[in-house]
Formats: C-alpha cells, sequence, structure tokens
C-alpha cells in the first residue's frame, strides 16, 4: 500500500507568533560543559541574509538514544507560555526563527553515534523545505562517512561545521546557503527517499 | 523601471508550468506531488532555491533523519486546540471545526505527534507585526493552535475560517483562504509543513502557491472537504482534512512511539 501525500507548501511570512518558541536552540542543559555551540547564517542566491528562514535541528542523545524526549515546548498550563525544557531529559530537537541578519544558534551536546546534527530549512520563498547536515569537525572522518566521501571536495566541505576562530573553544560556524551566489558554493542538500 | 507584473502574467507563467508538466508525464516522468522548489510564478522563490540536484540518502539504515523528536503532554495545554477560547472574548468570524488523520505513506496512523496551526484571522489579517494589510485585527484570536494526534492518527482543532488577503507577489494578487499546518511524523524524514484550503474557493486559480503543485489530484488533496455529519447544530460548520506523510517512516522504533 503506498498513500500519495499530501504536498509541501511554503511557511510563509507569518509563522512568527506560531512556530518559535524560547529557547528553542537550547538543546543542552543550561551551562553543561560539553556544549556546543553551532551557528551561523541562512543566505539566499543574492548572498544576503535571510530573516525570515526557521532552522530544526534533530539529533541522537549524548548516549545514541535516538527516541528524543517530549518536552522541547513545555509549558506553563496557568499562562499557556512556553517555559523551557527542564534541563533533565535530553529532548534532541531544536527550532529557532533567524534573526533580522538572518542569523541562528544551537546550544547543543555532541550527539552520541552520530558526527552530525540533522538540520531542516523553512522560509518563506522555499516552497519545500530542505536537509542538510552540520558535521562536527571532532567527530568526523570525512574519507570514513559514506555521505561526504562521496562527494567532491568543495560540495562536501559545506556539510562540515568550521571552527569559529576568534571564539571560544567549542563555538562551530555553520552557514547555509539556499543557491549559489557567484562566489560561495551552494550548501548540499539532501533526500531520503 | 520595469512594468508592474499582473495576474495575466502571472496566469499565463501558471499555465506554462502546468502544460509542461503534462507534457513530462506524458513522455513518462513520474507523477510529481511537491511543488518545484523553483516554481517561478511564486516569485520569491527565484533567489531561494537550490539549483544543484539533492544528494540522495538512501539505503543507509544509521541515518538519524530516519528517527525524529518526540512530543507529549507537557507540549500541550487543554485549550491549545480551540483557536476561539484563547482570550476573554469570542472571535468574530465563522466558526468551523477542522479534523482528519494523519497518515503515512503505507496507511499507518501517525500516533501521538505534534501539529501546529497558524492563520488569518476572518478579516484577512494575520496577528504578526509584519502584516501591514488594513483589515481589522481582532483582540479575541491570534491565530495559533497546536494539538497531539490521537491512537487513529485522528486531530481536531475549533477556530474560525480565515479571510482572503492580499500580498504583493504581483498586482492585485490575492491568497485564498488557508490555514497553515506543520506536521511531524516518527521519522524527521516525515516532516511536513503546508496548507489547508476551503473547498470552492474562486481565487484557486489565481494562486502561485497553491498553482505550485502542478498535478491536479495532488492539488485536490489541499482541499479539504465540507462534511455535513461534523457540523455541530445551531454552532458551527465541519470540515474534514485527512493528511499523508511523505519519506521514509521509522523502521526500528515500535508503531505508535
Amino acid at each position: 500500500m503506498s498513500l500519495a501525500p499530501t504536498p509541501s507548501q511554503t511557511v510563509g511570512p507569518f509563522y512568527g507568533y506560531a512556530l518559535p518558541f524560547a529557547k528553542g536552540g537550547d538543546i543542552a542543559p543550561t551551562g553543561h560543559p560539553d556544549t556546543v555551540t553551532v551557528h551561523g547564517y541562512v543566505y539566499d542566491g543574492a548572498g544576503l541574509p535571510i530573516p525570515d528562514a526557521i532552522v530544526e535541528v534533530w539529533q541522537p542523545a549524548p548516549d545514541g538514544s535516538r527516541t528524543g524526549a517530549p518536552g522541547s515546548l513545555r509549558r506553563d498550563p496557568v499562562k499557556g507560555e512556553i517555559i523551557g525544557r527542564d534541563g533533565v531529559a535530553f529532548t534532541g530537537f531544536g527550532r529557532i526563527a533567524t534573526d533580522a541578519d538572518g542569523h541562528y544558534v544551537i546550544r547543543t551536546l555532541p550527539p552520541g553515534g552520530a558526527p552530525y546534527l540533522s538540520l531542516i530549512v523553512f522560509a518563506r520563498g522555499l516552497l519545500h523545505h530542505l536537509y542538510t547536515r552540520a558535521y562536527l569537525p571532532e567527530l568526523t572522518d570525512p574519507t570514513a562517512d559514506p555521505l561526504l566521501a562521496s562527494l567532491s571536495p568543495e560540495r562536501r566541505d559545506t556539510l562540515l561545521a568550521t571552527p569559529d576562530t576568534g571564539s571560544a573553544p567549542g563555538v562551530l560556524r555553520f552557514d547555509i546557503r539556499l543557491q549559489y551566489d557567484g562566489v560561495h558554493e551552494e550548501t548540499v542538500f539532501l533526500a531520503f527517499d | 523601471m520595469t512594468t508592474p507584473l499582473t495576474q495575466g502574467d502571472i496566469s499565463a507563467e501558471i499555465a506554462d508550468e502546468r502544460e509542461a508538466y503534462a507534457k513530462r508525464v506524458a513522455d513518462g516522468a513520474p507523477v510529481e506531488n511537491h511543488p518545484s522548489r523553483g516554481y517561478a510564478p511564486y516569485r520569491s522563490s527565484v533567489l531561494r532555491h537550490p539549483k544543484q540536484p539533492l544528494v540522495a540518502v538512501n539505503g543507509d539504515p544509521e541515518a538519524v533523519e530516519l528517527t525524529g523528536p518526540a512530543f507529549g503532554v507537557t507540549d500541550i495545554t487543554a485549550f491549545d486546540h480551540d483557536l476561539t477560547r484563547q482570550h476573554h472574548g469570542e472571535p468574530l468570524g465563522e466558526r468551523i471545526k477542522v479534523t482528519g488523520r494523519i497518515l503515512d505513506r503505507e496507511g499507518r496512523a501517525v500516533r501521538g505527534q505534534l501539529i501546529e496551526i497558524w492563520q488569518a484571522n476572518a478579516s484577512g489579517r494575520y496577528a504578526h507585526q509584519r502584516d501591514d494589510h488594513p483589515a481589522p485585527l481582532d483582540p479575541n484570536f491570534t491565530g495559533v493552535g497546536r494539538t497531539l494526534t490521537g491512537t487513529d492518527g485522528e486531530y481536531e482543532f475549533v477556530t474560525i475560517k480565515p479571510g482572503a488577503y492580499p500580498w504583493r507577489n504581483h498586482v492585485n494578487a490575492w491568497r485564498p483562504a488557508h490555514i497553515h499546518f506543520s506536521l511531524f511524523g516518527t521519522a524527521f524524514t516525515q516532516r511536513l509543513v503546508t496548507q489547508m484550503y476551503f473547498p470552492g474557493d474562486p481565487l484557486f486559480a489565481y494562486d502561485p502557491i497553491l498553482q505550485s503543485v502542478t498535478d491536479e489530484s495532488a492539488r485536490a488533496r489541499l482541499v479539504a472537504a465540507y462534511d455535513h455529519d461534523l457540523s455541530t447544530p445551531e454552532w458551527s460548520l465541519g470540515y474534514r482534512w485527512d493528511i499523508v506523510l511523505d519519506g521514509p517512516a521509522a523502521t526500528w522504533i515500535e508503531e505508535g512511539r
């Protein structure tokens, strides 16, 4: 049996009061010593930052568990406000709306059993979301990973988060380019069939 | 100074895209269930779609994307599914119930997963700072809902019917009334963000976002059905909209996690 899927449509410009939630990118418990910060900009084909994109992230827990945990959007049952993760359960899920400068920040713990964070990008103008991966340099052997090994070096590099020179240790840069802008390579986006 | 784009220009492009798709299918190309990301009649897509082909990650049973996030009772409050009860007063507009089931491609119910919706109010205005459409805001309507799917994949929202609204894709561009939906399956590969439309809307043919789904039967799957049995006497009208998530489902996690 194979049912015909419901088509995708763009997230549009007005999701801002519906989808983003407070501390959406803070997957690691506050102050955890193993915290890795992955941040970057989402750019369009003119090389301009996209201020109305959303990045979602999904990853295994540090112990390798892939079941996730509820509580990413934990709510105050009195006022209904999002009060954030409880700092005990590792939900493995984050959601960040880019800011006015097209910037997003994820603070998380290194995934167990996989060298990458799985990312989805949504934006006004994007009719169907895009999948990509941010590979963490300390966990990644580019010649051993089947996806990375299958790509040309220029394309492969778009999937590698890089140490952010000048920042504290544990801060990584990962820019997402939806389209070649004449200078910078387009990010590799993935399909799962 | 370029000439402003008219509806006639955009409608001609929509017709060309549909004709090109019909020819592709006639020549043996597969049915396209999703919009092409480069669909040009929706002008915002021009600089925001990749031009390189997607890289297929098939046959890797270890891919993280074959699993996905979990949501639960802590993520939802009691009135999240009823958009008419989130303020002190009643919102203006035509009260409706929208219900249906979430299934995967194999027809299995997607249980206990998060659905989020957002929409304009009855006059076609979003409660968003950047929406400058000069239609009234409704102090009793925000237009945001959340729920978890039940054991048969079912969901239900109570809301008001959103209004059509203008946008600036071209001169005199109007979006048909729609509700935005965000859905999760058991795997990240099944993620879906889409829009639900209302049957018989005269704006369908003019809208490049709906028409970006060039396959007619696929496009029809974005339109809810009016269901008189779901209408509540002297209270609300009922619509049914079932959703099928594309993409491989989780294979090694027990069903109904």
